[in-house]
């Protein structure tokens, strides 16, 4: 009971976020109510028992990735986007389509798969357990993945460095 | 106790916010705002679908997956900053062309 009144409650927030989201204007707004479905979400991870992927949701997540994007917003001055009207087709076509496909999904889920219910905290993924697996089953993909993140920041510090500064430099070498 | 059905129709909202967003978003910070909206959708999925099958395995994905999510964020604002010094504009319309 108190397992569905908690779902309840922060999938509520996450699909009001997720709403908002579409629905705001400025991006700062779309920005703030992304961070709003990021730790209710990581809530309803705290209630299937995955502790550390819940810190780290929070961490990565609300932490570094939005504040990155809050920077860039307030960097870049982005205003509220202007709308431009959709075709009528897509409109008249789009909207029922969506809403049929996603009945269907949510029938077709719940029909299947809904005779198996998980209780609180289902399986308890805490850092040590996960920690192990990453260190032991998963050396090798985590070691790509770090790999992955120094190529990650090589490419950033090349697409947003300034480009007078390595014309010049060009400039010198011939 | 919590149907696991409920967790991936959530997961399916979710997804589905994100993927009209980014179909209807113009402005091109608010549509990568929209991926990791579709990106935090698959997570829930992969969480609820370990503790469906007890494979702590889904949780060490979601890991991964947040990883790459980092890098793919570092990345995509840095081109961001790129197009906007070139074009002065964040609007997706305005930017239609491959060379200035």
């Amino acid at each position: 009971m108190l397992h569905l009144a908690l779902f309840s409650i922060f999938g509520a927030i996450c699909v009001a976020g997720a709403v908002n989201l579409l629905v705001q204007r400025h991006p700062i707004n779309s920005a703030l109510s992304l961070i709003a479905v990021m730790t209710s979400l990581a809530v309803e991870y705290l209630l299937l028992g995955a502790e550390f992927v819940a810190a780290v949701q929070v961490i990565i997540y609300a932490g570094a990735i939005m504040v990155l994007f809050v920077f860039v917003i307030m960097l870049l001055n982005a205003g509220e986007e202007e709308r431009t009207t959709g075709s009528r087709v897509a409109i008249l076509f789009g909207i029922p389509g969506v809403l049929l496909g996603g009945v269907l999904v949510a029938w077709t889920l719940i029909q299947r798969s809904g005779t198996d219910e998980v209780a609180l905290g289902a399986l308890p993924g805490s850092p040590t357990i996960i920690g192990w697996l990453l260190f032991h089953d998963f050396l090798l993909p985590f070691e790509v993945t770090s790999l992955l993140i120094l190529i990650a920041i090589m490419g950033a510090v090349v697409l947003a460095g300034k480009p007078e500064a390595e014309t010049q430099q060009t400039g010198k070498g011939h | 106790m919590v149907p696991i059905s409920y967790y991936l129709v959530l997961s399916g909202i979710l997804f589905g916010c994100g993927v009209v967003g980014f179909l209807i978003k113009r402005n091109i910070i608010s549509i990568f705002m929209s991926i990791e909206l579709m990106l935090n959708g698959v997570n829930l999925s992969f969480v609820a679908f370990a503790a469906q099958w007890h494979a702590l395995s889904g949780q060490v994905f979601v890991f991964l997956v947040m990883v790459v999510a980092a890098a793919e964020a570092a990345v995509g604002l840095a081109i961001i900053i790129a197009v906007y010094r070139n074009r002065e504009t964040l609007n997706v319309d305005q930017v239609n062309l491959l060379k200035l």
